[in-house]
Protein backbone atom coordinates (compact mmCIF):
# COMPACT_ATOMS: atom_id res chain seq x y z
CA UNK A 1 0.00 0.00 0.00
CA UNK A 2 2.73 2.54 -0.69
CA UNK A 3 1.75 5.60 -1.76
CA UNK A 4 -1.92 4.84 -0.24
CA UNK A 5 -2.10 8.61 0.80
CA UNK A 6 -1.71 10.22 -2.55
CA UNK A 7 -4.65 7.84 -3.75
CA UNK A 8 -6.69 8.76 -0.71
CA UNK A 9 -6.00 12.47 -0.88
CA UNK A 10 -6.47 12.32 -4.59
CA UNK A 11 -10.19 10.98 -4.49
CA UNK A 12 -10.91 12.52 -1.29
CA UNK A 13 -10.00 15.90 -3.08
CA UNK A 14 -11.86 15.21 -6.20
CA UNK A 15 -15.18 14.04 -4.51
CA UNK A 16 -15.09 16.67 -2.26
CA UNK A 17 -14.78 19.19 -5.14
CA UNK A 18 -17.82 17.51 -6.97
CA UNK A 19 -20.03 17.07 -4.22
CA UNK A 20 -19.06 20.78 -3.07
CA UNK A 21 -20.43 22.05 -6.25
CA UNK A 22 -23.99 19.90 -6.57
CA UNK A 23 -24.57 21.75 -2.88
CA UNK A 24 -23.83 24.72 -4.22
CA UNK A 25 -26.21 24.38 -7.15
CA UNK A 26 -29.10 22.62 -5.14
CA UNK A 27 -28.86 25.48 -2.47
CA UNK A 28 -29.03 28.05 -5.54
CA UNK A 29 -32.22 25.99 -6.78
CA UNK A 30 -33.47 26.48 -3.60
CA UNK A 31 -32.86 30.10 -3.25
CA UNK A 32 -33.96 30.76 -7.13
CA UNK A 33 -37.75 28.63 -6.55
CA UNK A 34 -38.28 30.57 -3.06
CA UNK A 35 -37.57 33.72 -5.14
CA UNK A 36 -39.79 32.81 -8.19
CA UNK A 37 -43.14 31.66 -5.73
CA UNK A 38 -42.79 34.76 -3.75
CA UNK A 39 -42.85 37.33 -7.39
CA UNK A 40 -45.49 34.80 -8.26
CA UNK A 41 -47.16 35.72 -5.18
CA UNK A 42 -46.80 39.25 -5.22
CA UNK A 43 -47.80 39.59 -8.97
CA UNK A 44 -50.83 37.89 -8.20
CA UNK A 45 -51.93 39.88 -5.38
CA UNK A 46 -51.62 42.98 -7.88
CA UNK A 47 -53.75 41.83 -10.12
CA UNK A 48 -56.69 40.82 -7.73
CA UNK A 49 -55.89 44.16 -5.50
CA UNK A 50 -55.22 46.52 -8.62
CA UNK B 1 -38.20 12.58 -16.15
CA UNK B 2 -35.12 12.75 -18.20
CA UNK B 3 -33.04 13.96 -14.97
CA UNK B 4 -34.24 11.33 -12.99
CA UNK B 5 -33.15 8.45 -15.35
CA UNK B 6 -29.48 10.26 -15.55
CA UNK B 7 -29.09 10.78 -12.13
CA UNK B 8 -30.27 7.24 -11.46
CA UNK B 9 -27.25 6.38 -14.45
CA UNK B 10 -24.90 8.36 -13.04
CA UNK B 11 -24.83 6.83 -10.00
CA UNK B 12 -25.15 2.98 -11.07
CA UNK B 13 -21.99 4.04 -13.60
CA UNK B 14 -20.02 6.09 -10.30
CA UNK B 15 -20.70 2.45 -8.10
CA UNK B 16 -19.62 0.52 -10.80
CA UNK B 17 -16.32 2.63 -11.75
CA UNK B 18 -15.67 2.93 -7.97
CA UNK B 19 -15.61 -1.12 -7.56
CA UNK B 20 -13.69 -1.35 -10.91
CA UNK B 21 -11.02 1.29 -9.38
CA UNK B 22 -10.48 0.26 -5.91
CA UNK B 23 -11.57 -4.17 -6.47
CA UNK B 24 -11.27 -5.36 -10.32
CA UNK B 25 -8.42 -3.53 -12.09
CA UNK B 26 -5.02 -5.13 -11.32
CA UNK B 27 -2.34 -2.88 -9.66
CA UNK B 28 0.19 -1.54 -12.28
CA UNK B 29 3.92 -3.40 -11.45
CA UNK B 30 5.61 0.15 -11.76
CA UNK B 31 3.69 2.57 -10.17
CA UNK B 32 2.36 0.83 -7.93
CA UNK B 33 -1.14 1.84 -6.04
CA UNK B 34 -0.79 5.01 -7.25
CA UNK B 35 -1.61 4.42 -11.12
CA UNK B 36 -5.06 3.97 -9.61
CA UNK B 37 -5.30 7.92 -9.77
CA UNK B 38 -5.28 7.47 -13.41
CA UNK B 39 -9.01 6.71 -13.36
CA UNK B 40 -9.84 9.93 -12.32
CA UNK B 41 -7.35 12.33 -13.24
CA UNK B 42 -7.84 11.33 -17.35
CA UNK B 43 -11.90 11.83 -16.90
CA UNK B 44 -11.34 14.58 -15.32
CA UNK B 45 -8.99 16.41 -18.03
CA UNK B 46 -11.49 14.63 -20.69
CA UNK B 47 -14.20 16.67 -18.94
CA UNK B 48 -12.39 20.28 -18.87
CA UNK B 49 -11.47 19.31 -22.62
CA UNK B 50 -15.24 18.30 -23.41
CA UNK B 51 -16.57 21.46 -21.43
CA UNK B 52 -14.96 23.44 -23.56
CA UNK B 53 -15.66 21.94 -26.95
CA UNK B 54 -19.52 22.41 -25.26
CA UNK B 55 -18.79 26.82 -25.00
CA UNK B 56 -16.87 26.75 -28.17
CA UNK B 57 -19.97 25.45 -30.11
CA UNK B 58 -22.48 27.16 -27.80
CA UNK B 59 -20.58 30.76 -28.47
CA UNK B 60 -20.87 29.93 -32.36
CA UNK B 61 -24.45 29.05 -32.65
CA UNK B 62 -25.11 31.90 -29.84
CA UNK B 63 -23.20 34.73 -32.26
CA UNK B 64 -24.48 32.98 -35.80
CA UNK B 65 -28.15 32.80 -34.58
CA UNK B 66 -28.26 34.79 -31.34
CA UNK B 67 -30.39 32.22 -29.28
CA UNK B 68 -30.40 32.91 -25.41
CA UNK B 69 -30.34 29.16 -25.13
CA UNK B 70 -27.05 28.53 -27.14
CA UNK B 71 -25.35 31.33 -24.43
CA UNK B 72 -27.09 29.80 -21.73
CA UNK B 73 -25.61 26.31 -22.41
CA UNK B 74 -22.22 27.76 -23.16
CA UNK B 75 -22.25 29.41 -19.85
CA UNK B 76 -23.19 26.49 -18.14
CA UNK B 77 -21.01 24.28 -19.58
CA UNK B 78 -18.35 27.26 -18.92
CA UNK B 79 -18.84 26.62 -14.67
CA UNK B 80 -18.30 22.99 -15.09
CA UNK B 81 -15.88 23.30 -17.01
CA UNK B 82 -13.83 25.00 -14.34
CA UNK B 83 -14.57 22.54 -11.72
CA UNK B 84 -13.39 19.86 -13.73
CA UNK B 85 -10.33 21.35 -14.79
CA UNK B 86 -9.54 22.39 -11.17
CA UNK B 87 -10.06 18.78 -10.20
CA UNK B 88 -7.38 17.58 -13.18
CA UNK B 89 -5.07 20.26 -11.70
CA UNK B 90 -5.36 19.09 -8.47
CA UNK B 91 -5.95 15.65 -8.81
CA UNK B 92 -2.69 15.47 -11.55
CA UNK B 93 0.19 16.95 -9.31
CA UNK B 94 -1.02 14.69 -6.63
CA UNK B 95 -0.48 11.70 -9.17
CA UNK B 96 2.96 13.48 -10.37
CA UNK B 97 4.58 13.46 -6.58
CA UNK B 98 5.31 9.85 -5.63
CA UNK B 99 5.57 9.25 -9.99
CA UNK B 100 7.71 12.01 -11.13
CA UNK B 101 9.40 12.98 -7.86
CA UNK B 102 7.75 16.48 -8.53
CA UNK B 103 4.60 17.93 -8.02
CA UNK B 104 4.34 20.17 -11.32
CA UNK B 105 6.87 20.16 -14.27
CA UNK B 106 6.69 23.57 -16.52
CA UNK B 107 8.49 21.58 -19.63
CA UNK B 108 5.86 18.90 -19.78
CA UNK B 109 3.29 21.29 -22.41
CA UNK B 110 0.49 19.61 -21.14
CA UNK B 111 0.01 20.70 -17.67
CA UNK B 112 0.61 24.56 -18.57
CA UNK B 113 -1.65 24.25 -21.57
CA UNK B 114 -4.28 23.11 -19.29
CA UNK B 115 -3.27 25.53 -16.10
CA UNK B 116 -4.07 28.28 -19.48
CA UNK B 117 -7.43 26.50 -20.23
CA UNK B 118 -8.45 27.02 -16.12
CA UNK B 119 -7.28 30.83 -16.86
CA UNK B 120 -9.36 30.68 -19.67
CA UNK B 121 -12.42 29.54 -17.96
CA UNK B 122 -11.80 32.79 -15.90
CA UNK B 123 -11.70 35.31 -18.39
CA UNK B 124 -14.63 34.17 -20.08
CA UNK B 125 -16.64 34.69 -16.81
CA UNK B 126 -14.52 38.38 -15.97
CA UNK B 127 -15.49 39.53 -20.02
CA UNK B 128 -19.19 38.89 -18.78
CA UNK B 129 -18.95 40.62 -15.45
CA UNK B 130 -17.27 43.38 -16.81
CA UNK B 131 -19.62 44.44 -19.45
CA UNK B 132 -22.40 47.22 -18.69
CA UNK B 133 -25.03 45.37 -20.76
CA UNK B 134 -26.38 40.99 -20.04
CA UNK B 135 -26.34 40.85 -23.94
CA UNK B 136 -22.87 42.67 -24.74
CA UNK B 137 -21.18 40.42 -21.89
CA UNK B 138 -22.35 36.82 -23.81
CA UNK B 139 -21.46 38.57 -27.16
CA UNK B 140 -17.75 39.38 -25.68
CA UNK B 141 -17.85 35.59 -23.33
CA UNK B 142 -18.25 34.21 -27.10
CA UNK B 143 -15.45 35.63 -28.45
CA UNK B 144 -13.56 34.08 -25.56
CA UNK B 145 -15.01 30.83 -25.91
CA UNK B 146 -14.60 30.58 -29.68
CA UNK B 147 -10.81 32.12 -29.46
CA UNK B 148 -9.85 30.50 -26.23
CA UNK B 149 -10.71 26.78 -28.04
CA UNK B 150 -7.28 27.04 -29.56
CA UNK B 151 -5.85 26.14 -26.32
CA UNK B 152 -8.22 22.30 -26.53
CA UNK B 153 -5.90 21.00 -29.46
CA UNK B 154 -2.85 21.99 -27.65
CA UNK B 155 -3.48 19.98 -24.55
CA UNK B 156 -5.05 17.10 -27.02
CA UNK B 157 -2.11 16.69 -28.99
CA UNK B 158 0.71 17.64 -26.12
CA UNK B 159 1.34 13.90 -25.34
CA UNK B 160 1.99 13.17 -29.30
CA UNK B 161 4.26 15.71 -29.97
CA UNK B 162 5.75 17.12 -27.16
CA UNK B 163 6.79 14.12 -24.85
CA UNK B 164 9.13 13.84 -22.64
CA UNK B 165 10.82 10.37 -21.85
CA UNK B 166 11.56 11.24 -18.41
CA UNK B 167 7.98 13.15 -17.25
CA UNK B 168 5.97 10.67 -19.52
CA UNK B 169 2.26 11.38 -18.99
CA UNK B 170 0.13 8.34 -18.67
CA UNK B 171 -3.05 9.56 -20.85
CA UNK B 172 0.07 8.67 -23.58
CA UNK B 173 -0.31 5.11 -22.74
CA UNK B 174 -4.02 4.18 -23.89
CA UNK B 175 -3.30 6.05 -27.01
CA UNK B 176 -0.15 3.52 -27.73
CA UNK B 177 -1.89 0.49 -26.56
CA UNK B 178 0.08 -0.13 -23.42
CA UNK B 179 -3.07 -0.74 -20.88
CA UNK B 180 -3.59 -3.59 -19.68
CA UNK B 181 -7.55 -4.76 -20.75
CA UNK B 182 -8.87 -4.40 -17.48
CA UNK B 183 -7.25 -1.36 -17.04
CA UNK B 184 -8.35 -0.30 -20.66
CA UNK B 185 -12.23 -1.38 -19.36
CA UNK B 186 -11.84 0.41 -15.99
CA UNK B 187 -10.88 3.97 -17.79
CA UNK B 188 -13.43 3.39 -20.74
CA UNK B 189 -16.17 2.79 -17.59
CA UNK B 190 -14.77 5.90 -15.49
CA UNK B 191 -14.89 7.99 -18.72
CA UNK B 192 -18.57 6.86 -19.07
CA UNK B 193 -19.64 7.50 -15.72
CA UNK B 194 -17.63 11.15 -15.33
CA UNK B 195 -19.20 11.88 -18.98
CA UNK B 196 -23.00 10.88 -17.28
CA UNK B 197 -22.20 13.50 -14.63
CA UNK B 198 -21.46 16.12 -16.68
CA UNK B 199 -24.76 15.61 -18.85
CA UNK B 200 -26.65 15.38 -15.59
CA UNK B 201 -24.83 18.56 -13.85
CA UNK B 202 -25.28 21.17 -17.27
CA UNK B 203 -28.79 19.59 -17.06
CA UNK B 204 -29.19 21.01 -13.57
CA UNK B 205 -27.36 23.99 -14.34
CA UNK B 206 -29.29 24.96 -17.34
CA UNK B 207 -32.44 25.08 -15.37
CA UNK B 208 -31.28 27.36 -12.88
CA UNK B 209 -30.02 29.41 -15.27
CA UNK B 210 -33.82 29.77 -16.96
CA UNK B 211 -34.88 30.11 -13.17
CA UNK B 212 -32.71 33.03 -13.09
CA UNK B 213 -34.09 33.96 -16.20
CA UNK B 214 -37.55 33.83 -14.93
CA UNK B 215 -36.73 35.48 -11.89
CA UNK B 216 -35.63 38.65 -13.79
CA UNK B 217 -38.84 38.41 -16.43
CA UNK B 218 -41.06 38.47 -13.35
CA UNK B 219 -39.46 41.50 -11.61
CA UNK B 220 -39.74 43.57 -15.19
CA UNK B 221 -43.55 42.56 -14.60
CA UNK B 222 -43.61 43.72 -11.42
CA UNK B 223 -41.93 46.87 -11.64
Amino acid sequence: MQNGGYLLAAFIIAWALVFGYVLLLLNRQSKLQQEISSLKEALKERVIKP
Amino acid sequence: MARKILLWLTLVLMMIALYMVFVYVPTEKEMGIVQRIFYLMVPAGWLAMLSFTIVFLGSILYLVKRVDKWDIIARSSSELGIVFTTMALIVGPIWAKPIWGVWWDWGTPRLPATLILWFIYLAYFMVRSFAAEESRGARFAAVVGIVGFVDIPIIALSNTLWQREQFQHPGALVFQGGLDPKMTLTLMVSIFAFTALYCLLLLLRVSLRNAEIEIRDLKELSD
